[in-house]
């Protein structure tokens, strides 16, 4: 444990859900993440923006478990965590949805929501002969996308495949919500859809924040991102360059700290 | 109806009466195509449903339950490789070794049976282990060191093809001299006016039971999802290289099983036999509409195909054609099947 530095004015005394410290990650001589930390408040969505480059994606891969970071720690509700693998994360309900969505074309809507998870039959069937319980899991994941008000998929036995771009995603926000106990990560989420899927999404995003999951948010469209964001963390040159909030700073400065021709 | 429009690719957002009224515009081949789309085993089945009637009527030797009862026999073998070769296909890989890995297993299974006097249920066992131990091997090199599965069974191809003739000197093990219990998948008893073989029970058994696991098990639906898309099912927490070395090490159980219907079927354990076996289990698992690519596809589809490759090899050779034309028009069968197969997936576009 250590000592929690001074949390921003915007959200109090909280105690963060997730916090990272110091966090550096290196690629042989390329440094990914230099020195970042981070905290994620109950309630809030956290933007984070960047230049190509700037260390967005290893940082999330550090907070989900996709990366190992070299040096730094990671706490989750003040206790501290090690993520060598994207199940671990997933065992402290930090949940990912990957920028290349991580859904399973060839199968059903469904199945992908329970992929890496699948509930077995009560009794002997499932104990023994380890039979799914499909049935179940449709019902489940019907009752799931009903909750979190996705309309747009209304049959859970269609492989994915067959879905829109902006219906994948909604599976695999889905999918983050449904088990993210804690945190949800969208890396992405807006990056391949037209405006009403990407509105769709944002919708999604809030839903999920007024339901009092933190969820932290990756993208490159700054009104997205200004849109939904509670508090946006700027990544410049692996190191975070300022945390800014959309009352505070418009979109002409967040461009300007992340290019480097301003600071906060 | 409700089922050919899902089929029918991204459905509409709004679902407007012009978008509905478009879907039932779809012309006939269309419809029949979603139709396939939604039923993968139903082409294979259509095939081999025509294959037969068309030799039925081209000669009525073809129809008789003896020779029906044959065509069963001569596809235990294949049918048995076409399984474990079907476990591979679908994590998006192959395997050219199956019908070696058989092989040097049989060989094994017969002469510690037969040279060494090992009890034959013991030397069964001993032949499961082989088969593991090949299913290891490439397993192994395909997870560890991230070889395509292509080049690791083009290598281990060589290395248990040479392995058998090292280990057997070249010499055949002919079944009178085994005991009863090797070449038992050989024998045949009367269901009715039929004859079945004990090898094509074994290998029924086998399909329903890999069927099962494939279909109501986690375990199944991992291995589609990591043929499927590799990176999204580690990113869904399964352990892709496990289920990737579990899929080799079913296979070479399955193809420790295939070894004792050869020997049953060919009354003989001999290092020559089956050099072909390779290219047939891929042939069958291809018609029967598995996708090369991984994810997609059904064991039930490579019965039908390994079936289907039977009906053509017996009825034309019934119909007095030359040998070379069953290879022939087995080439034509591929290049058909998975044209086909292509023209079915366009529907999701």
């Amino acid at each position: 444990m250590t000592a929690v530095d001074v949390p921003t004015p915007a959200t109090g005394t909280r105690q963060p859900i997730l916090q990272a410290r110091n966090l550096v990650k290196t690629f042989g001589k390329v440094v990914g993440l230099d020195g970042v930390s981070l905290d994620l408040y109950p309630g809030e969505v956290l933007a984070i923006i960047g230049d190509n480059g700037a260390g967005k994606s290893t940082l999330i891969k550090c907070l989900t478990g996709a990366e190992l970071p070299d040096t730094g720690e990671l706490l989750v509700s003040g206790q501290q965590v090690h993520f060598k693998r994207p199940q671990d994360a997933r065992a402290h309900g930090i949940e990912t949805v990957y920028q290349n969505l991580a859904v399973s074309p060839a199968l059903d809507v469904a199945s992908n929501l329970f992929l890496g998870r699948e509930e077995r039959l009560p009794g002997p069937l499932g104990s023994i002969f380890r039979v799914l319980d499909t049935k179940g899991m449709r019902r489940k994941a019907k009752a799931e996308l009903i909750r979190l008000g996705i309309s747009t998929l209304q049959d859970v036995t269609v492989p994915v495949e067959n879905l829109s771009g902006g219906q994948r995603q909604a599976v695999a926000v889905a999918r983050a919500a449904a088990f993210g106990s804690k945190v949800v990560v969208l890396d992405e989420p807006t990056a391949a859809l037209g405006v009403r899927e990407s509105n769709q999404v944002l919708q999604l995003v809030r839903d999920l924040r007024d339901r009092g999951l933190p969820v932290i948010l990756i993208s490159h469209n700054m009104p997205h991102v200004f849109d939904v964001a509670d508090r946006i963390h700027i990544q410049r040159l692996g190191k975070c360059a300022a945390t800014i909030t959309p009352q505070s700073h418009s979109m002409t400065d967040a461009v300007a700290i992340m290019t480097g021709a301003a600071t906060a | 109806m409700t089922q050919q429009q899902q089929a029918a690719g991204p459905p509409a957002e709004k679902s407007t009466d012009p978008a509905e009224e478009f879907l039932d515009r779809s012309t006939p081949l269309s419809r029949i195509r979603n139709v396939l789309h939604r039923y993968p085993a139903l082409s294979p089945a259509i095939v081999l449903l025509v294959a037969v009637v068309v030799f039925g009527i081209l000669n009525d030797r073809f129809l008789r339950v003896e020779n029906l009862s044959l065509i069963t026999q001569q596809v235990s073998v294949v049918g048995t490789l076409a399984i474990a070769q079907t476990l591979i296909i679908l994590t998006a890989g192959i395997d050219l070794s199956v019908g070696a890995v058989m092989i040097l297993t049989s060989m094994v299974v017969a002469q510690i049976t037969v040279n060494n006097g090992m009890p034959a249920p013991l030397a069964l066992v001993a032949g499961l282990v082989v088969g593991l131990a090949a299913g290891a091997l490439n397993g192994f090199l395909v997870t560890r060191f991230k070889l395509p599965p292509f080049i690791v069974t083009l290598g281990t191809l060589n290395i248990f093809i040479a392995l058998t003739l090292l280990y057997s000197g070249g010499s055949t093990v002919r079944g009178s001299s085994m005991p009863a219990l090797l070449t038992w998948m050989g024998s045949t008893f009367p269901v009715g006016p039929v004859r079945i073989s004990t090898g094509v029970v074994a290998m029924l058994l086998l399909y329903i039971g890999v069927a099962f696991i494939l279909g109501k098990t986690a375990w199944g639906r991992h291995v589609y999802a990591v043929g499927d898309d590799k990176e999204a099912a580690r990113l869904a927490g399964i352990p892709v290289n496990r289920v990737l070395m579990s899929v080799y090490l079913a296979a070479g159980a399955v193809l420790a099983v295939g070894a004792w219907i050869q020997i049953g079927r060919t009354n003989a354990a001999s290092p020559n036999a089956g050099v072909d076996l390779n290219l047939d289990s891929i042939t069958a698992v291809v018609i029967g509409g598995t996708s090369l690519f991984g994810g997609r596809g059904s064991v039930w589809g490579s019965l039908l195909g390994a079936l289907i490759v039977g009906v053509f090899r017996n009825g034309l050779s019934l119909a007095g054609l030359d040998v070379l034309f069953q290879t022939l028009a087995v080439g034509v069968l591929i290049i058909v099947a998975v044209s086909v197969d292509q023209w079915i997936r366009k529907v999701k576009s």
